[in-house]
């Protein structure tokens, strides 16, 4: 496994957080060692809090002291910083500035009405939510057409910046689907996608970054059953 | 007759659109603007960008690329030295990884902070004015801080040459001046962040710039007309 050139590497994460796990992904896709510090969330490190003093969010990464905060700068800071392959990111133009449109889409309009979703805590708002957030999904998954053009991945043959984005959600997709009794991505709906998602999942670098389901499903119970009580706290800032 | 090869939809007064007008004068690239009529999208934008239905959309030899921060670094790959056999133009991405995930991070920081607050502050959304105003002052601290720990006593958040950061940031400058104007606050304040406002006058007055950020009373005058760029005005603002 590749040290960092240029200095230690360090990510602080969270082990629930899709997007400390996108960071995950990316650094386990380029064989890179570092150490991996937990935070909790609810009670942040002062190195959390000194190296991301704008947002005090994970995932950070410190390569040599220095910090790059927000998941997928850190993601094409990796995909910059080690340029040997794999390649997160194509090398025709048109291709990348596709790739980083999608990534785009994926937190700037998918995020939201997934989110309302994920913070259901009736059968009621969860139909109305899912309702929602299908439109989005099947806007995905003409995108995974569009972009794997009949390969694996978004990135083609190799896992890259839109598989990562999207791919980093999967875990909490399945607790989601478990608790809702929903198929967020249905395979007679998205075929693409679900089996891009079943192929994603398969992959070491994935397998490592993900949360044991169990694990995670017990979590998102826990975190509905303090949303929907009286005395909810203010919630995940995610 | 045949089309352009470099088409860009816009609005002149969208900063989104100010910010791909920017990157292709800095690169000498001719381009043609082709300008949608504000509350009616065209069929060329609409079939361009189907997935937002959002300027600007950039149309190379008809291929559209859409997403400002996306269009500005794809016109940074393709025209990676000037077409005109003179000397190559600079580099908008920084060449170095950390220094490119650091623009990375503050241009997504300024569209996060800026054009909320300038929506609230033009009465185009219903918000607390004061705390818009606040809002914005704070992130224009830290935006100060950063310029002076990325310009190194250069000119530009890029050094010698105007970078990404620079065109992310300097694009919502008319729309921040012309809520200063029409909100009565003061938000470019040399008491406050003289770095900025140097930076901002040094930038404005470029040759690449000057054109693609005409004088805040034009915003304003927009502003009075439009309330906003994709909405008619419907009633006096708040």
């Amino acid at each position: 496994m590749a040290a960092g050139g240029g200095g230690e590497l360090q990510l602080l994460g969270c082990w629930y957080s899709p997007y400390a796990i996108r960071a995950r992904v990316a650094l386990g896709l380029k064989g890179l060692s570092y150490e991996y510090i937990e935070e909790d969330l609810f009670s942040k490190s002062d190195l959390l809090l000194r190296s991301n003093p704008v947002h005090r969010k994970v995932p950070v990464l410190i390569h040599g002291g220095r910090p790059v905060c927000e998941s997928l700068v850190v993601v094409q800071y990796v995909d910059d910083a080690w340029a040997a392959p794999p390649h997160l990111l194509p090398a025709d133009a048109h291709a990348r500035a596709t790739a980083r449109f999608w990534a785009a889409y994926i937190d700037d309009k998918f995020f939201q009405p997934w989110r309302a979703l994920f913070r259901s805590t009736t059968d009621e708002q969860r139909a109305e939510a899912f309702k929602d957030v299908l439109p989005q999904v099947e806007v995905l998954e003409q995108a995974f057409m569009e972009c794997s053009q009949g390969k694996a991945f978004f990135g083609g043959n190799a896992i890259g910046l839109v598989d990562i984005a999207l791919g980093g959600f999967l875990a909490w997709f399945k607790a989601v689907d478990q608790v809702s009794g929903t198929c967020l991505l249905d395979e007679a709906r998205f075929p693409g996608l679900a089996a891009w998602a079943e192929r994603f999942m398969g992959v070491d670098a994935v397998r490592d970054a993900m949360p044991d389901d169990r694990r995670l499903l017990e979590h998102y119970r826990g975190f509905l059953a303090k949303l929907a009580s009286p005395a909810a706290p203010a919630g995940y800032s995610s | 007759m045949s089309e352009a090869a470099v088409r860009v939809i816009g609005l002149w007064a969208s900063p989104y659109v100010i910010r791909v007008l920017i990157a292709l004068k800095l690169k000498g690239v001719e381009y043609e603007f082709v300008e949608e009529v504000v509350g009616k999208k065209s069929e060329l934008l609409l079939r361009s960008n189907p997935v937002h239905k959002k300027i600007p959309v950039l149309l190379h030899h008809g291929k559209p690329v859409s997403e400002s921060l996306v269009i500005v670094q794809y016109i940074d790959e393709v025209w990676s030295s000037s077409s005109s056999g003179g000397a190559p133009a600079a580099a908008i991405l920084p060449a170095d990884p950390y220094t490119r995930a650091v623009h990375r991070f503050w241009a997504q920081y300024a569209d996060d902070k800026v054009p909320s607050a300038v929506r609230i502050l033009k009465g185009t959304d219903a918000g607390d004015k004061e705390q818009a105003a606040g809002q914005l002052a704070a992130a224009l601290q830290l935006l100060e801080q950063a310029f002076v720990e990325l310009s190194h006593g250069k000119r530009y958040f890029g050094g010698d040459s105007v970078a990404y950061l620079d065109i992310a940031l300097v694009s919502h400058v008319g729309w921040v001046k012309a809520v200063e104007k029409i909100a009565g606050v003061a938000l470019l304040d040399k008491a406050k962040v003289p770095n900025l406002v140097a930076w901002a006058d040094r930038l404005c007055a470029h040759p690449a710039v000057a054109d693609a950020i005409p004088d805040a009373d034009k915003f304003v005058e927009y502003s009075v007309k439009y309330g906003s760029f994709s909405k008619p005005i419907n009633g006096p603002a708040k």
